[in-house]
């Protein structure tokens, strides 16, 4: 318990190198939590666990000698397909339902996912060793890996790729279209569900390039996906839908919110505090809602 | 109503009879009782009132952790128990055990539900799935934070104090059932007494729309809170019984253990059928029922299966089986049913 933090600048500043650098990865996990969110009315307990099965992928890519940065590029293809075939099976028939069906349709899911890679790669907390080495700050007094500067430098190409395509492509404005006004998208002739499953492929592969580069930057566990969806959960509520430079503010800040947490509360208390975070956003921003409410009475 | 008094007087004495008819099984029976409790409990708000919460769980933990406490906390100091892994120091008397378990089980019922009326103000102001994640997140949070408190344990865990010594063998499991299943008949004349009266029509009046409930005059927050206060006594109540019946508290994995009771208790109110009496009650047998079996033939899938079950019910069956009853025989829930419009919609279907 240190509440001297700001006393070590060199601390507060690895802090929030740190925090910058991880809260970029949450970003981009929450931006697949917001197009889903935003075109399918879906809130998806299972991103966490979709996070941590690309980081698998990337690691069993380290088993067999493969370098684990091309995970990056494996790990979204088969997320892909992995994404439409859970809208197949499960999120098309609680698309247009109750949003609780589809958080406890979807946290049926993520039970299943963590059990069934708990079987296939055991219970272990593992890494995948980049071997990228560290960089050195400040007369070394801040340490930073190069593989977290490496991750964040991919998820931002990756971001920057996804926007540029979701305003140019076809499948882009159709998805835009449909996160508009589905029916209207329908009428003019935009296969939906096609849409749909674009949407989610698209939200997984994006989860699975954030897991490979968890693997290599952090470590990965079965049971570690929640924390993930809560996260992306959180950026999404406090920046709001559709607005990217939101989720990348929010994601960062969230990152140095953690490694402060890490500081000055201690590790075992880290995912506690995101938790305890989400509550207090929902509840500050329920009664800033109900003022407003007021406001109009 | 004389039917129902047969039917319940029959209830009561297989209940009383049930674990001398079926020694083996006492624990299990005792363990049917407490969740029947949680599904009852969680239905009042979820079914009744539409706020759908994943969070009840932080009253049953609370519950447990305060039950156990209590009860060594009032002959022995709490830290040294739990640091020294409790029973192998300190021994508690047959009189010091019973009057620790029942103060302990007061404080583990009223506690739980002042916390609820205190939170209650902030979080069920939320809607809709807001408050379902929000709610989420309250019980993993505090799973892990209690995971990090050293007074009560921290990551190595609580044991409760063990039964002592009165004679017989059998006398732990027989004081537990009849502890569980004496919870499990107050729930159910409480719950059953609150289903008749306005109170419940309010609940279902949130439920179907709260702007106009509100609109009518009705204060919705304060109804609300209650409703919430009522589900958390009980589910207090079960965790105090819990934690002494499994005898060793886990601050994730058997107090806030979201993954297995969060989910179980959503799911057995679900699959009875929610917004019913008697559909939490069944849908609890059957899924222990169902549970004990594939945990016990299948010991590792059992998360597989809990998964694949959960989808399942939720897509195919979000009706349950009350629900499902109701649309089959519409005429012994009391609704008339006019035979020409009934076979005019089969014929439709």
């Amino acid at each position: 318990m240190d509440f001297l933090v700001f006393q070590y600048p060199m601390i507060t500043l690895q802090a929030c190198l740190d925090g910058i650098l991880l809260g970029v990865l949450f970003a981009l996990i929450a931006y697949g939590m917001a197009l889903q969110w935003g075109v399918m009315n879906i809130i998806n307990i299972a991103q966490g666990d979709l996070v941590i099965l690309g980081g698998y992928i990337a690691y069993f890519m380290y088993l067999y000698g493969i370098h684990p940065a091309w995970g990056v590029i494996v790990a979204p293809v088969i997320m892909y397909f992995v994404g439409i075939a859970i809208y197949k099976l499960v999120i098309n028939k609680v698309v247009d339902r109750d949003l609780f069906i589809s958080i406890l349709a979807t946290f049926g899911i993520s039970i299943l996912f963590m059990q069934l890679m708990n079987f296939a790669f055991g219970a272990d907390v593992v890494l995948a060793n980049s071997g990228y080495g560290t960089t050195m700050l400040f007369d070394n007094n801040v340490v930073l890996p190069n593989s977290k500067i490496f991750s964040a430098f991919i998820s931002i190409v990756f971001a920057i790729c996804l926007v540029i395509y979701m305003k140019k492509s076809k499948l882009g404005r159709a998805i835009r279209a449909t996160a508009q006004n589905a029916r209207a998208a329908k009428i003019l002739g935009v296969d939906t569900e096609k849409v749909y499953a674009a949407t989610f492929g698209i939200n997984a592969a994006l989860c699975g390039v954030a897991g490979a580069l968890i693997s290599i930057t952090f470590t990965i566990h079965p049971y570690m996906g929640l924390p993930y969806t809560i996260r992306s959960f959180m950026i999404v509520i406090v920046a709001g839908l559709g607005n990217l430079p939101g989720v990348a503010m929010s994601g960062m800040g969230l990152g140095v919110f953690e490694e402060f947490a890490d500081y000055i509360l201690g590790t075992e208390f880290r995912i506690g505090s995101v938790f305890l975070l989400l509550v207090l956003i929902l509840v500050y921003r329920r009664f800033k809602l109900s003022r407003k409410r007021e406001y109009l009475k | 109503m004389n039917k129902n008094f047969i039917l319940y007087a029959a209830i009561l004495i297989f209940g009383l009879a049930a674990p001398f008819i079926f020694p083996a099984f006492k624990v299990q029976l005792s363990i049917l009782c407490v969740l029947i409790v949680l599904a009852t409990t969680w239905n009042i708000q979820g079914g009744e009132m539409g706020y759908n919460s994943f969070g009840n769980i932080l009253f049953y933990g609370l519950g447990m952790y305060l039950c156990a406490s209590v009860q060594v906390g009032m002959f022995f100091p709490l830290a040294e128990w739990t640091e020294s892994g409790g029973e192998k120091t300190f021994v508690h008397t047959p009189p010091q055990f019973f009057q620790g378990m029942a103060v302990g089980l007061v404080v583990a019922a009223v506690v739980p539900t002042i916390v609820a009326g205190l939170i209650g103000y902030s979080i069920l102001g939320l809607r809709g799935h807001y408050f379902a994640i929000c709610t989420l997140g309250l019980g993993v949070a505090a799973g892990e934070i209690s995971g990090g408190i050293e007074i009560i344990g921290a990551g190595q865990g609580f044991t409760t104090p063990p039964f002592p010594n009165v004679g017989s063998l059998e006398a732990r499991g027989e004081f537990f059932y009849f502890l569980s299943f004496f919870t499990l008949v107050l729930t159910f004349i409480a719950v059953r007494s609150i289903y008749s009266t306005r109170f419940k029509l309010i609940l279902n009046a949130i439920r179907d729309n709260e702007d106009k409930a509100e609109a009518m005059g009705i204060e919705t927050m304060k109804y609300k809170i209650i409703g919430w206060m009522i589900s958390a006594f009980f589910c207090g109540l079960a965790g105090g019984i819990m934690g002494g019946l499994v005898g060793y508290i886990d601050s994730t994995d058997v107090a806030f253990d979201g993954r297995e009771m969060g989910v179980f208790m959503v799911l057995m109110a679900i699959l009875g059928g929610k917004g019913t009496l008697w559909g939490p009650i069944i849908g609890a047998t059957i899924f222990h029922i169902f549970k004990e079996g594939f945990w016990t033939f299948f010991l590792g899938w059992q998360y597989v299966a809990l998964g694949v079950l959960i989808v399942v019910i939720v897509i195919y069956f979000p009706e349950g089986i009350m629900g499902w009853l109701r649309e089959k025989y519409p005429e012994r829930f009391g609704e008339v049913v006019d035979e020409k419009d009934r076979k005019a919609q089969v014929e439709l279907k």
